[in-house]
């Protein structure tokens, strides 16, 4: 049953993986994507990658984004990106922000991350490109 | 849409498969036309379990309390489903649902369901869908359903025809005593929380409850318990609990448990109607040029709206 009417808004999961404690950034990008009119399940800090392909699973959530500013990004985000195909019918896209060196964010878009925002990434980029991944267009 | 070759979600569901359940939620939350035909095969089996619904203004505690809740409940062996609803903006139709944080880690722990819910434009505390969602949840096979409602005011108690016991969550300094008289929210709590016991008035507002239930029993004859907690340092939950379950059997033994429910039942079908009727009408406005017309009419002050919703009502009515 896919259930996407086109009055329903997308869900969208924001949660932040790892350990570090900095999530004004996941707040704000909540709030934005809130305001452009989805569903914002805001997951909060220290998640492990299972809590948050679960929180994904049991939310039917259209898009996980995950901010990441502790530098564990290779670690978590492709464990996060392999989980949810395994468990969320590989249907997901997952998208990140956060402190992420260029080489790092080319192999992590080769693992399955569709896209990376560093710090000069601008609130509406972010969202525009949150709302072509939900509708499966980016 | 269910494509064809897909098993039937009903017995996905009932099969504890979480995905599926997931789905089915959406589609029940969007009106998907799919979910009918699943909410008509649960039906049957549902009205059997605790729904506990915690309500109260916001910031009083009433994830937190959940949180413990399930942590109380798990540690009896009772499987969990936790609908939580946060409200839709007017503005952007858009929300953001926060109530997961207070949830505890229990990694891997499949006696728990948790899903959270937009009021989508709905008044009185909770989303339109929310009672069939519980519903789902039971055919899920969990042994309890905690309903939490957006942060209540006064006149939001849309949960009291959806729970089987209602919490109503309060905090200390809320108010004098005369709030306690008010007609609303305090009318439909069979359990009062006073939570955030650890603070200073906590001994004030357990009074003041006190004294509005010793006032008399609600017209079932319940009386409503008073139980205070902290979530801080946990305190009162297993009180909490045994308040619910009090009531809960007071409700299976009651003289008026059946009439309650048939009253509940009833007012769910005349709802239904009205929906049904409302869409029908919404429909035709939308298709006939001739009905639209008679809007025009009442925008040119030529007629009034209740004339027009006269002559617009499905013809067997008029």
């Amino acid at each position: 049953m896919s259930a996407k009417g086109r009055k329903s808004p997308v869900r969208v999961l924001i949660a932040k993986p790892g350990l570090d404690g900095h999530d004004r950034g996941a707040k704000i990008v909540a709030r934005a994507l809130r305001d452009s009119g989805m569903e914002v399940i805001y997951a909060g800090l220290r998640q492990t990658p299972e809590e948050i392909v679960r929180a994904a699973v049991e939310e039917d959530v259209d898009l996980v984004g995950l901010s990441i500013l502790s530098g564990a990004h290779m670690a978590l985000l492709p464990r996060i990106v392999r989980l949810l195909k395994k468990e969320g019918g590989g249907r997901i896209p997952v998208f990140a922000g956060g402190i992420i060196p260029d080489e790092d964010a080319r192999r992590l878009r080769r693992l399955g991350v569709r896209a990376i925002f560093g710090p000069g990434a601008s609130l509406a980029e972010i969202v525009r490109t949150a709302q072509q991944l939900a509708r499966g267009v980016a | 849409m269910s494509r064809a070759g897909t098993p039937d979600p009903a017995r996905a569901i009932a099969a504890g498969d979480r995905r599926a359940l997931a789905k089915a939620i959406t589609a029940v939350e969007s009106g998907d036309p799919a979910s009918d035909a699943l909410l008509r095969a649960v039906f049957r089996r549902t009205g059997k379990i605790p729904i506990v619904g915690l309500t109260g203004p916001l910031g009083v505690g009433k994830s937190s309390l959940i949180n413990l809740l399930v942590a109380h409940l798990r540690a009896q062996g009772k499987t969990v489903g936790v609908v939580a609803v946060d409200p839709t903006s007017p503005f952007s139709g858009g929300s953001v649902l926060g109530d997961r944080i207070r949830l505890e880690r229990r990694p891997g722990d499949p006696g728990v369901f948790f899903r959270s819910m937009a009021s989508r434009g709905a008044a009185g505390g909770i989303a339109a869908s929310t009672r069939d969602v519980a519903r789902l949840l039971e055919a899920a096979g969990f042994d309890v359903v905690l309903v939490e409602t957006v942060g209540s005011g006064q006149v939001d108690v849309a949960i009291r025809d959806v729970a089987s016991t209602r919490i109503v969550v309060l905090v200390p300094h809320l108010g004098d005593e005369v709030q306690t008289l008010k007609a609303g929210l305090f009318e439909i709590a069979d359990v009062f929380c006073v939570n955030k016991s650890d603070l200073p008035g906590a001994e004030t507002a357990e009074r003041d409850l006190a004294e509005l239930a010793s006032l008399g029993p609600a017209p079932d004859g319940w009386r409503s318990r008073i139980v205070r907690t902290s979530t801080v340092v946990p305190s009162g939950i297993p009180e909490l609990w045994k308040a619910v379950e009090a009531h809960e059997r007071f409700v299976a033994e009651a003289p008026g448990h059946l009439a309650e429910q048939r009253r509940r039942l009833e007012q769910e079908i005349v709802g239904r109607v009205r929906d049904l009727v409302a869409a029908e009408i919404a429909a035709r406005l939308e298709a006939e040029p001739s009905l639209r017309h008679l809007v025009d009419r009442v925008v040119a002050r030529e007629l009034d709206p209740r004339s027009a919703a006269e002559r617009l009502l499905p013809r067997s009515r008029r």
